[in-house]
């Protein structure tokens, strides 16, 4: 079993205040995923959402808000799980809600620090 | 919390009080046996230092033979409890003079303190039992000591079960049980676990070991395969006594040990309607609602509440939280899909097969059968036979032939009367029905 | 105090480094992680080799990478605890990943748990 990190990626756009129940609904999808994950024995991190605004700092300290000013595909998020192989860890993002709105999942294995 | 009386001692003595005995004394007893028994060990143990806990426990054995053999010619005393306590500062000081080792290494402190008060302090006030139960129950569940051997020490220590009751329980024999908990007695010695309040600032750490092990004492009960039912009964009762004391001490009293508390009354809510006439276990489903215990209920409510004081969210947390959608037994949309969240937060606190079966289910009643027929396929679990039950439920009516052939799989792998008992039910359902 | 994720960009992920500069490397990213822990603001962290990595697509679409698409390529990430984004911004300049030429540290504040995932 290795860990193989899921980022979560999707086009910044100014999100549209959403009702209560579509939230819900939301995350009901997230968390019906992460807990099947769970349920098969190969979540590690439930891991994290990020916010939207950020900073990012480049060599020279140089501070530029971002991080969707520069790069068209921001970061939403991360999971970590617990698989054999790339392969088996692609079966596993193939889940996950955020390709539903056209976002996409980059898996990355892990090398502990 | 005045009322929350859970483990008060008449719920002991009705339960004692089913087996088959005659006598008065006799029934007298086992019962002083089994409550008082445990308070003067862990009196004594606190006072000569868990290396002795044989000692302790020698004594308060000795102190119930007195009891049997007087009590057989002369009757019962007025106050039997308060008799057993005076044979036992008797026994306990009679040990201090005739045991010279005993006296030089042990006794040499409680003997000086004697020299300029006579009397040789065995407290057995009820603050003092309770205090030294509860740093007993720390003492037991040092981590150090493997979950198994906690479990046996403290039903025999806390729990005053006799080493039969614990063999009977563990459905192992008493051999063992008395190696496990040698080894056990051991390691509490080569380890110097003091008797005592951990640290405050120890207490959360040292508290995760404790619940456990109550946990483990009230599931033992729950789920045991044991066919003495009363044993099972009675190891859930201790397992809520135990947290009890937890929950009334200031120190301890903090949110997960409400949440467990109120996990054990929403389960044992259902001991009434657990059984046939013939003691053979009825399930969820087939329950008669009525014969849930209401007051258990709403026990189990007030514990949740106080364990939602603070930002704590722990597995009994949750665990209570499905136990109380248990508690209402209409199917609706709104049960399972709160129950369907709840199992995906348990899992990802921390994975065990049988939540993950439990959720695959919610599943199919929260969202659909297809997706958790789907999601059953990837759980893996090919070895436990609920899992093939599971499947077996999911393809009912769905596909049916894979529905049988699933349940046959499953009384394959089943161990116990009771588990081959439901699935054969199952089976012959289908034949019927072609 | 909020918790903040530091991720490490490279410019290039393709790029090879030597054994002696990984190793030194190494050393550098665990003595500046040293100095956040010592003031008890490390939370977690890991690195991400480049290595075989894919991207999951709408419609389950698998690519190599994600060079190519994306100029960036992430090789790690610590999260630590902060007040604000630039105290976060003051411990990610200590970053070794930014002696790099054209490598960057995205600062992003964790969402708090609300049930969204």
């Amino acid at each position: 079993m290795k860990d193989f990190l899921l980022i979560f990626r999707s086009e910044y756009k100014e999100v549209p205040q959403r009702t209560e129940e579509e939230a819900k609904a939301i995350t009901k999808k997230w968390m019906d995923w992460v807990g099947g994950i769970a349920a098969q024995n190969k979540l590690t991190d439930r891991g994290n959402r990020l916010f939207n605004t950020g900073k990012v700092l480049k060599s020279g300290n140089v501070v530029t808000n971002g991080p969707y000013t520069e790069i068209k595909e921001s970061i939403g998020g991360y999971t970590m799980i617990k698989v054999g192989s790339y392969e088996e860890a692609i079966e596993v993002a193939k889940g996950c809600p955020i390709l539903s709105v056209g976002g996409n999942v980059e898996i990355r294995e892990v090398s502990p620090m | 919390m005045q009322n929350a009386d859970i483990c008060c001692d008449c719920h002991r003595s009705t339960i004692i009080g089913q087996r088959d005995f005659t006598m008065q004394q006799q029934e007298l007893i086992p019962h002083l046996f089994r409550t008082e028994f445990t308070k003067i060990t862990s009196v004594l143990c606190k006072l000569f230092g868990i290396e002795h806990i044989e000692i302790a426990e020698d004594i308060a054995g000795e102190t119930f033979l007195t009891a049997l053999e007087t009590w057989t010619y002369k009757g019962i005393p007025e106050n039997p409890v308060a008799w057993l306590y005076t044979v036992a500062k008797n026994k306990a000081k009679n040990y201090f003079q005739r045991n010279a080792v005993f006296t030089q290494k042990i006794a040499k402190q409680l003997l000086q303190a004697e020299n300029e008060n006579p009397e040789i302090d065995i407290d057995l006030s009820e603050k003092n039992i309770t205090d030294s139960q509860l740093q007993m129950l720390f003492a037991l569940c040092h981590p150090s000591i493997p979950a198994e051997a906690q479990i046996g020490l403290s039903l025999r220590i806390l729990c005053g079960f006799g080493i039969d009751e614990i063999a009977n329980a563990f459905l192992t024999n008493k051999e063992t049980i008395n190696k496990r908990l040698f080894r056990a007695k051991e390691k509490l010695r080569t380890e110097h676990v003091k008797i005592e309040f951990p640290d405050i600032t120890e207490i959360p750490k040292r508290l995760e070991t404790v619940l456990t092990t109550l946990y483990l004492l009230f599931n033992e009960g729950y789920y045991s395969e044991s066919q003495d039912s009363i044993v099972r009964e009675d190891l859930c009762l201790e397992a809520m006594r135990l947290t009890y004391l937890l929950a009334e001490n200031k120190q301890t009293n903090l949110p997960e040990v409400n949440a467990l508390l109120s996990l054990m009354c929403f389960h044992a809510s259902r001991f009434p309607a657990r059984k046939n006439a013939n003691g053979e276990i009825i399930l969820y489903q087939d329950q008669d609602e009525t014969l849930w215990d209401e007051e258990l209920i709403t026990k189990g409510m007030y514990f949740l509440n106080e364990a939602s004081k603070g930002n704590t969210i722990t597995k009994y947390h949750i665990e209570a939280g499905i136990a109380f959608w248990h508690t209402k037994k209409s199917d609706t949309k709104q049960k399972w899909l709160a129950i369907l969240q709840l199992y995906n937060e348990l899992l990802i606190i921390e994975y065990s097969p049988i939540a993950a079966l439990n959720r695959t289910y919610a599943l199919s009643k929260a969202n659909s059968k297809e997706e958790a027929i789907t999601e059953a396929e990837k759980l893996n679990l090919t070895d436990n036979h609920f899992y093939f039950t599971l499947l077996g439920e999911l393809y009912k009516s769905v596909d049916n032939k894979k529905a049988k052939m699933n349940f046959e799989k499953a009384l394959a792998l089943a161990k116990t009367k009771a588990d081959k008992q439901v699935i054969q039910a199952n089976i012959d359902k289908f034949e019927v029905n072609g | 105090m909020n918790e903040f994720i530091l991720i490490f960009r490279h410019q290039d992920g393709k790029a090879v480094a030597s054994p002696e500069q990984m190793q030194m490397w190494m050393k550098q990213t665990m003595d500046w992680i040293a100095t956040i822990s010592a003031k008890n603001k490390f939370v977690s962290g890991t690195g991400l080799p480049f290595d075989d990595a894919k991207v999951v697509h709408h419609n389950n679409i698998v690519t190599n990478g994600p060079f190519g698409d994306i100029k960036e390529t992430i090789g790690g990430f610590i999260i630590v605890k902060a007040d604000s984004v630039e105290e976060a911004v003051e411990f990610a300049k200590g970053s070794p990943v930014l002696q790099g030429e054209g490598n960057t540290v995205e600062v992003r504040m964790i969402a708090k748990r609300d049930g969204v995932h």
